[in-house]
């Protein structure tokens, strides 16, 4: 066998234990969730059931701490688009010292542990609202959404900003000569263009806060989200219902994923179609006056 | 120095900043006279400048900044009834990174052996995690972004991004499965006769190690892949023609190509690992050490928000230092990790 032939098997041994390592442990959830058995086990398979699933729903903690999740959720959407939008137009409208400076500030957020973000939160709306007549601002779904977005915004914005390196300026510029108004430009050329990352955008920043636990746990204050029930629960100990909300959620995060993928394939697919159909264009062109010659 | 004075420093600073932009910006504009560039609100117009100003103004000030410099301010302050705040008694102190280091006075050690030691524990498994990570992801990244045919490559994404999405709770609850006393790996180990009686590996620590390392592999992944996938292919034809070792390929081609990768990739691995709470409340025995859930305790357990808010500090520091090593380690700058 050939020295080539060794190392290809190596990486195949290699990549079987990866998949292995990655896909095993959420199998055994899976699975778990199905038995019969009382306690969550895969080995004996006592039988095949949905029980574990009725159960969720009989829950009230789990369907009250489902619909903060949603509403959380949407709200992010609602304030980390815009937000990461004007974040990453203005980044390709500063330049050098304050460029650095801005893109440090904005991107801490992604750097910087979620718990340290739910907790400075809290702290800060803690401080400033005591005494004044915000305190409604002090509330377990207000400081989420804040706490949450702040670093999905970031997040967002990373997504903008690709998108952004590949606008064409001149657009901007043609339209402005033939008189559009400045928000014309920005409503009709700049959002039609960001419009797919405006998709994925979204995709992420719902995804990101249904299933994020470090921030909200200490944003949520006395209220719950799903995922802090789930640690709850966890903590008091482990039953096939639990595997059995995991994999709902997994269903859920999973579908919200591929969607998002092929939102960007599509993206992708139609940039290249559009490419290829300018680059016909220019070639009939060309070859037009050739043709008439010959003819 | 009075509390409520810093408070009033916390406020103003920001703000102070802010307009020091603004007063350069327009001193530069006025030097350059007539060549000035086209101004922010003459380019954007004013509804769409407004727009922009005001989002990304109550973001970085009210969402970013603020935040951060309270908890610091909160971090210097004594534990005071929430009556007694901004009262008389609340003078900046350090006794909570006191507290820290030699813990309280009344107990007898010298060293606040507990906190500290799960604290270095944190750090130094999170590096130990990172580096594995990396080791762990390194070839199949290499494969995807080198190797693999277009069709092959669609495929290997797609089942790597199905569980990149699995929420780290769920992770660690998978772990648990696996690793619990009558969990599955016990259940097989008994069933072959290699231990009679199941081990206790959530006491050993290693259900949570071993949850953390999984927990965020894929961020390393993708980080690696996205780099390695900009190195041309001919550069490593090249080298193979002339003769290079496949080590050498991979030592003194691909891994300086892909240094971005690697650096933001091991950030992100670091500071996710070192922050995880779910990993050690979920995975973790009741004699396991994790910083994380210590500060958590300082907030939920001793109500002491002030002590909490310096633990969070420390372990932000922590982040800091490690993010700077890294970028001088590998000679990046942020802007070139942070992608």
């Amino acid at each position: 066998m050939t020295a080539r032939g060794v190392r290809q098997l190596m990486f195949g041994f290699y990549a079987l234990i990866f998949f292995a390592y990655l896909f095993g442990p959420l199998a055994v959830m899976g699975i778990t969730a199905f038995n019969t058995s009382e306690y969550p086990s895969v080995y004996p398979f006592e039988g095949f059931t949905l029980d574990w699933f009725k159960k969720l729903f009989a829950d009230r903690d789990l369907v009250h701490g489902l619909q903060n999740s949603l509403w959380i959720g949407l709200l992010v959407v609602l304030t980390s688009v815009p937000v990461g939008m004007a974040g990453a137009i203005v980044m390709t409208q500063v330049y050098s010292r304050a460029r650095s400076f801005y893109y440090l500030v904005v991107v801490s957020p992604v750097l910087t542990p979620g718990v340290i973000i739910g907790i400075s939160t809290v702290i800060f709306w803690r401080q400033t609202t005591q005494g004044t007549g915000l305190r409604f601002i002090y509330d377990g779904t207000v400081l989420t959404v804040l706490a949450q977005s702040s670093f999905i915004s970031a997040y967002t914005m990373l997504i903008f900003l690709a998108r952004l390196a590949r606008f064409d300026h001149t657009l901007e510029e043609a339209a402005l000569d033939l008189g559009a108004s400045r928000a014309q430009v920005f409503r009709d050329i700049l959002i039609p263009f960001l419009m797919p990352a405006i998709g994925s955008a979204a995709v992420i920043a719902f995804l990101s806060s249904f299933e994020n636990y470090n921030t909200t746990t200490f944003a949520i204050l006395a209220d719950k989200t799903l995922t802090t029930v789930l640690a709850g629960r966890l903590r008091q100990g482990t039953t096939p219902a639990l595997s059995a909300l995991a994999v709902s959620i997994v269903a859920v995060t999973v579908v919200g994923a591929i969607v998002y993928e092929v939102l960007k394939r599509r993206e992708q697919a139609g940039l290249r179609a559009r490419q290829l159909a300018a680059q016909k264009a220019e070639t009939n062109e060309l070859s037009r006056p050739l043709a008439s010659v010959g003819a | 120095m009075h509390a409520s004075f810093g408070q009033w420093i916390i406020f103003i600073l920001p703000l102070v900043v802010v307009a020091g932009f603004v007063v350069m910006a327009l001193i530069d504009r006025r030097r350059l006279g007539d060549q000035a560039p086209i101004g922010f609100f003459a380019r954007n117009g004013w509804p769409v400048g407004l727009f922009l100003v005001g989002a990304v103004g109550i973001w970085a000030i009210f969402m970013i900044v603020l935040p951060l410099l309270s908890m610091i301010d909160l971090s210097f302050r004594p534990k005071l009834p929430p009556l007694q705040w901004g009262g008389p008694k609340d003078y900046y102190t350090l006794e909570n990174y006191h507290y820290f280091l030699f813990g309280s006075n009344t107990s007898s050690a010298n060293w606040n052996i507990t906190h500290l030691k799960a604290f270095g524990l944190t750090i130094w498994v999170s590096i130990v995690i990172t580096i594995l990570d990396f080791v762990i992801c390194y070839p199949l990244a290499y494969y995807m972004a080198q190797v693999a045919k277009p069709a092959r490559l669609r495929l290997v994404l797609l089942l790597l991004i199905a569980p990149y999405w699995v929420n780290e709770i769920l992770r660690a609850f998978a772990f648990r499965l696996l690793f619990a006393e009558q969990g599955v790996i016990n259940d097989m180990l008994i069933s072959i006769g290699v231990i009679s009686s199941p081990v206790d590996f959530i006491a050993g620590d290693v259900a949570l190690y071993a949850g953390l390392s999984y927990a965020y592999l894929l961020m390393m992944m993708f980080a690696l892949h996205n780099a390695i996938e900009s190195l041309d292919r001919n550069l490593v034809e090249a080298a193979r023609d002339l003769g290079a070792p496949w080590w050498h390929i991979h030592a003194f081609i691909v891994l300086p190509h892909a240094k971005p990768g690697i650096a933001s990739g091991a950030t992100l691995v670091f500071m996710l690992t070192a922050g995880a709470l779910a990993a050690p409340l979920v995975l973790g025995g009741p004699r396991s050490l994790w910083f994380t859930p210590i500060v958590y305790d300082r907030f939920f357990q001793a109500f002491n928000g002030q002590q909490g808010a310096a633990y969070a500090l420390i372990l932000l520091v922590a982040c800091v230092i490690f993010v700077l090593g890294v970028l001088k380690l590998f000679r990046l700058r942020l802007g070139e990790i942070a992608r």
